[in-house]
């Protein structure tokens, strides 16, 4: 069987897995978000916490939640890395320096797990188990949760539209409120995230991935040199880094280390995972909407620019295009013999679409049109599917701005799911949307106009703006991935894109949070001849459209100055 | 007993006691729990690491993780089967793992200058070291390591071309192959009627125009791809078929052994593709030295 043709067949299981966990996976968290029982633990946890689990919060209310557990994450994390030395398990590494700290205490917060460090040589198991895994489950966490917020803002007062299938009009869902947080948080680590982890991380250990409390073990290889088996509570982190969209790696080399991601199907394992809450999310929303419909209208949108952009940097990659490609015969440099090159283009797509940032091939030796895909990807704003919640709420965004351009053509009041769509919820939407390119942008910008920044690029001429651009769009969007051949554990760029992600996430919450308490304040309006279906494919080409024409619009420049001009240079 | 707190401190409070709660069930409870799990019997030998033995018993390595067969000095030792180049620190250094990052138009070598006698400026283009590699492998294996962009002499093929005019217009007036150090003699004697000179320190390459000559190799060359480059992790255990393919002539003549007996033995250590599609075929070059060295083994 030739190469390209198992690559396509991988994609099809893929494919195929997904869609038959669309259902299952969406409805589980519907009945998770809905349930007005709390479970036994739940409530134990609540009594600890001194939250009343019945209390409905308005948006502010729920914004502040949000905040206050961002900026008590940040410094809990922040402070378990400076103690380090003193703490079991420390490997003998020292506490960390503080840029650095802050910059990887904000990239976990953030969903991001962009890493400035190399994880063999700068974290023991303690900061790795307790602090790093810890945030991979609750920014996760956060961000479904916020999603299912907003989603509670749109679906709000709307009648049941068929028996089981409309939003039970429960405590959490009365007057203005969008939910309890605290209760969000602790449902979706509890009855969605842990129950998953658990089995995947079993799956992952029977593939090879490594679950053990060792220091380095040093051997005598075959040679008669030496060589230090490292150790670690790989698999357990694994899954979640994958399951929960974070993306920070237990080692430097991330999921193409071998302990990692040791096999051919422990790769396509990992993808799944991080595919599978993003993509069935929309099945959430729309049994909480109480129309499937609008849900199918969003995966699929979801999933058209996924594969378009898939096909795109697979045809590059499986191309080799450009002149060491061309020279070697293949783009090899970089990825794994047991993955090929097709299984890591999947992977680097997939993890570039969701806000992942894992990497099991390194993208900065990607052919430039291949990596331009990459950086399309995350410049799409991480809808497609995007990240653990975050995908949804920005596709949602779109939806609303894609509603309001079409209303603006045919001349009627813009209004999505029954919702008026006024001058302030498009504020909130426009911001929202404008945010990340603003940081992206001129973060970069900042960059290049510093020589000492600049003189971080391993690679020279347009290759290095890419390397910056790159690092900047990753952060901003919160995907973590990088071409790494940039140095970037400097106190500038610590700082710089510390900044970049904790803006490109809290802002963009804020935004999407406040644009939800304003739809929730609306009684439904009746559907008229006049309203715009968006259940309906024309509107999912809308959207799509929508999506591709403001980033195209938004980054051209930047990517003709980078990867375009060492594609059409070559 | 906090109600009296002001509404931002209960959250806050309510934060912190949260995240205490979720650190203990997230950070430890659950990844001790699965640790605990993992020593039944079938799952702890890889929840360990895979660790593989050598004849004697004594412990070599991982199966997962990838091993330099070089002797004291970097040369590749012939009776073994050679592994890909890595990244990893001095190379397969499980604690320095690393890809080499270097993009795909990354073809000018930067030289030493011996003016700043305390820092080695030298690093090789990525190009550079692909044709270095092709090159070495060609020598060692007897096989033709030519390939596209690469000179005879194993660096990359590129010329600096300098105009007249602006713009890189108006007739040529010099040209530098910018990958041959002088005093090496360049791999092209003239350029467009233009005689090639080798490069000197001094010289801004930059400035010319850049022109990568593609040579006379062959599109496909006979040492594979994976053979010279580096892999993601640095830690790559595995080697494509074709290059272990290549190898085998060489190690069953050092170790006189009948070809066809290491080829059934590479055989025996090929994983194919999971479910028949996925990844690729590759063999985990360890335990197939292992498995040799089971047989012949060295001599002390």
């Amino acid at each position: 069987m030739s190469t390209n043709v198992a690559g396509v067949l991988a994609v099809a299981l893929l494919v195929a897995v997904l869609c038959v966990g669309y259902r299952p996976l969406g409805d589980h968290m519907y009945r998770v978000y809905t349930d007005r029982r709390h479970l036994r633990v739940e409530r134990v946890i609540y009594r600890l916490t001194g939250v009343n689990p019945d209390a409905g919060q308005r948006w502010g209310v729920y914004a502040r939640s949000v905040l206050a557990f961002s900026l008590v994450s940040v410094l809990l994390l922040y402070l378990l890395e400076r103690v380090q030395a003193h703490l079991p398990g420390s490997l003998g590494f020292g506490g960390v320096a503080p840029p650095l700290a802050w910059n990887t205490a904000v990239s976990f917060m953030t969903n991001t797990n962009w890493q400035a460090y190399s994880g063999e040589s700068t974290m023991g198991h303690l900061v790795q188990m307790a602090g790093l895994a810890v945030q991979n489950f609750v920014s996760a966490a956060v961000g479904i949760s916020v999603a299912i917020a907003v989603v509670r803002g749109l679906a709000h007062r709307r009648a049941p539209v068929a028996a089981g299938a409309g939003s039970r009009d429960n405590a959490l869902d009365a007057g203005e409120e969008l939910g309890n947080f605290w209760v969000d948080l602790t449902r979706t680590v509890v009855r969605l995230l842990l129950p998953i982890c658990v089995l995947a991380t079993l799956v992952l250990i029977a593939g090879g991935a490594i679950q053990n409390l060792h220091g380095d073990r040093l051997v005598d290889t075959l040679t008669g040199g030496h060589q230090a088996i490292t150790g670690g509570p790989v698999a357990s982190q694994e899954a979640i880094k994958e399951f929960g969209t974070n993306g920070g790696g237990f080692y430097n080399v991330n999921s193409a280390h071998p302990f990692e991601n040791p096999t051919s199907w422990t790769n396509l394992f990992e993808i799944y995972l991080l595919l599978a809450l993003p993509f069935s999310l929309p099945r959430t929303f729309g049994r909480m909407v109480g129309d499937r419909r609008q849900g199918l209208v969003i995966v699929s949108v979801m999933a058209v620019l996924a594969i378009g952009s898939l096909t795109a940097g697979a045809a590059f990659q499986a191309v080799h295009h450009g002149t060491v490609p061309t020279a070697v015969g293949a783009a090899t440099e970089g990825t794994e013999t047991r993955f090929g090159v097709p299984n890591s283009s999947l992977f680097a797509t997939a993890t570039t679409l969701t806000s992942t940032g894992a990497v099991n091939s390194f993208h900065d030796s990607y052919t430039s049109l291949g990596g331009a895909t990459l950086l399309f990807n995350m410049m799409l704003g991480e809808i497609a599917p995007g990240g653990t919640g975050s995908g949804l709420y920005g596709m949602l965004v779109l939806a609303v701005i894609t509603v309001f351009v079409a209303g603006l053509m045919i001349g009627r009041t813009p209004e999505y799911l029954g919702k008026r769509i006024g001058s302030r919820e498009i504020r909130f939407a426009a911001m929202y949307f404008l945010i990340t390119p603003a940081i992206a942008l001129l973060g970069t910008g900042i960059a290049m106009g510093l020589p000492g920044e600049r003189a971080s690029m391993l690679n020279s001429g347009a290759h290095g703006l890419s390397e910056v651009l790159y690092a900047f769009t990753s952060a901003a969007n919160n995907n973590g991935s990088a071409f790494a051949g940039i140095s970037v554990n400097t106190t500038w760029y610590n700082t710089a894109l510390g900044l970049a992600m904790l803006l490109g996430r809290l802002l963009p919450m804020l935004f999407v949070l406040a644009m939800a308490g304003s739809f929730a304040r609306q009684q439904p309006l009746p559907a008229t001849a006049g309203t715009l279906p968006t259940h309906r494919p024309q509107f999912a080409g809308m959207l799509a459209g929508t999506a591709v024409i403001l980033v195209a619009l938004t980054f051209f420049p930047a990517l003709a100055l980078g990867p375009l001009a060492e594609g059409i240079h070559a | 007993m906090f109600a009296r707190l002001p509404g931002w401190a209960r959250s806050h409070l309510a934060a912190l006691r949260i995240l205490l709660v979720f650190t203990v069930v997230c950070g430890l409870a659950y990844p001790l729990a699965l640790l605990a799990v993992a020593q039944l019997p079938g799952l702890h030998d890889r929840a360990d690491g895979s660790l593989v033995t050598d004849t004697r018993g004594r412990t070599v390595g991982s199966a997962l993780i990838g091993q330099s067969f070089t002797d004291g000095d970097g040369n590749p030792i012939p009776r073994y089967f050679q592994s890909r180049p890595s990244a990893a620190g001095d190379g397969y250094d499980p604690t320095s793992t690393s890809a080499s990052n270097l993009g795909p138009e990354d073809v000018v070598d930067t030289f030493d200058d011996p003016a700043t006698r305390d820092t080695d400026e030298t690093r090789q283009s990525l190009l550079t070291q692909v044709c270095a590699r092709s090159h070495d492998i060609g020598a060692f294996d007897g096989v033709d390591g030519r390939r596209p962009y690469c000179t005879a002499g194993g660096v990359g093929a590129v010329l600096a071309v300098y105009h007249a005019g602006p713009g890189y217009t108006g007739p040529i007036t010099r040209v530098i192959s910018v990958d041959e150090l002088c005093p090496a003699k360049p791999f092209l004697t003239t350029y467009d009627g233009v005689t090639v000179s080798c490069r000197t320190l001094g010289d801004d390459v930059a400035a010319g125009r850049q022109v990568l000559v593609r040579g006379d190799a062959p599109a496909r060359p006979a040492v594979p791809a994976d053979a010279v480059t580096a892999s993601g992790s640095g830690l790559d255990p595995q080697i494509s078929t074709a290059y272990a393919d290549l190898q085998i002539a060489r190690v069953a003549r050092t170790r006189g052994l009948p070809a066809a007996r290491v080829r059934s033995l590479v055989a025996a250590h090929t994983t194919g593709r999971a479910l028949g599609f996925l990844g690729e075929p590759a063999v985990n070059v360890l335990n197939l030295n292992r498995a040799l060295d089971a047989l012949t083994p060295a001599r002390q």
